[in-house]
């Protein structure tokens, strides 16, 4: 592999990467003999170093209590909106009323724009369709939304802000 | 089945029938809403508390009965992370094949030319 | 009380599956189509989950891990193309 002196790959870049992929393999083995162990530990090294190209800089969370907090916030919305949205799948005299919704964006963290747009499309009732990262926007499509605005702001002080926290 | 905790039987049984039902709802919805940008918030119903109610059955059941239960959790994380990759791609195409849509046409609208950026 | 569950569930998913089919054939778009094909394969990992339960055997949970992960490359392939006109440039 050429390493260009500018960005030297080195091993090990991505701690984290390396070490789920040998937990991963040792567990789906269930076995923890030597020929495993040495497996894990090629492929801990080697996938992340092939991948480098794709995978950015490493991501430095600043922190943690944020992240339990805010994977608990997103946990119980989960389950909150699935039920709302199962009401409305179920009551055939509700016809819901779609919406796009437009989000704009004050974090900048490619990682953190993407994060945003997943927790988005996984609480049932919005997907994100588009996001732009040129003029920093999201697009949302609701499935029952009244009030757009009022949406989006809900969207960026829930999701945005603790994001916003963990990534920058 | 032979010799569970009658409390671990109920919690199993109970994320069982959850997690089906939210699946069925996922079903209903895509075979009833009127336009694809409604049915498009069917599959991400059915894979969080749909297969994930159903996942998470599976892993107590494993726990239970002595094993890891990896294979189960390894199922969810990877569900979670690529059906909203792929809901994007899906809308991203329909956006670019310009399917009606009840709410109208979005104001903002770019038809997929641009890559479509990192995710998750 | 689990077999009573069990079976429950599946002909719960099973009746999401026979939706999702009702979906695939209808149509109108093709992109519901899609839809409608990504979603029976969530619901086929659901399935094979649990008949792995059901007949107490860890093979299954590895066979849906790999339904989940060929179903998505598929769907991300598919509507690539269909945006693009080209699956790989």
């Amino acid at each position: 592999m050429a390493t260009g002196t500018s960005h030297p790959k080195r091993w090990l870049a991505h701690p984290f990467m390396s070490a789920t992929i040998a937990a991963s393999w040792l567990l789906l083995q269930q076995s923890f003999a030597v020929p495993q162990l040495i497996t894990a530990a090629v492929l801990a090294l080697v996938l992340p170093r092939v991948l480098a190209g794709f995978l950015g800089p490493q991501v430095k969370v600043s922190s943690w209590a944020t992240v339990v907090r805010f994977t608990g916030i997103v946990l119980w919305d989960i389950v909150v909106s699935n039920i709302t949205v199962a009401k409305i799948v179920l009551n055939p005299a509700r016809e819901p009323r779609p919406a796009w919704v437009p989000v704009s964006l004050d974090i900048r963290h490619p990682n953190g724009i993407a994060l945003l747009a997943t927790i988005i499309t996984t609480t049932p009732g919005t997907v994100s369709c588009v996001i732009d990262e040129d003029r920093h926007e999201i697009l949302v499509h609701a499935l029952d939304c009244t009030d757009p605005a009022a949406l989006a702001q809900d969207i960026k002080n829930r999701y945005e802000r603790p994001l916003r926290e963990i990534f920058e | 089945m032979d010799t569970l905790h009658p409390l671990v039987d109920a919690l199993i049984s109970l994320m069982l029938v959850i997690g089906a039902l939210f699946t069925l709802v996922g079903g209903i919805g895509l075979a009833r809403f009127g336009d694809f940008f409604m049915r498009l918030h069917a599959p991400t119903k059915a894979t969080t508390l749909g297969v994930g109610g159903v996942l998470i059955a599976a892993m107590i059941y494993s726990w239970a009965s002595g094993r890891f239960g990896v294979p189960e959790l390894l199922i969810t994380l990877f569900l979670f992370i690529t059906a909203p990759v792929s809901a994007n791609l899906m809308a991203k195409a329909a956006l670019h094949l310009k399917v009606q849509s009840k709410a109208g046409r979005p104001a903002v609208f770019d038809d997929g030319a641009e890559t479509p950026g990192k995710q998750g | 009380m689990m077999p009573l569950a069990l079976d429950i569930a599946v002909a719960a998913v099973a009746l999401a599956m026979l939706l999702c089919a009702f979906r695939l054939f209808r149509g109108p778009e093709v992109t519901d189509r899609l839809l409608a094909l990504d979603t029976l394969y969530i619901n086929v990992v659901a399935l094979v989950v649990l008949l792995g339960i059901r007949q107490q055997t860890e093979l299954l949970f590895e066979a849906a891990l790999i339904v989940a992960m060929l179903g998505f490359v598929s769907t991300v392939a598919l509507a690539r193309y269909l945006t693009r006109g080209d699956v790989i440039e």
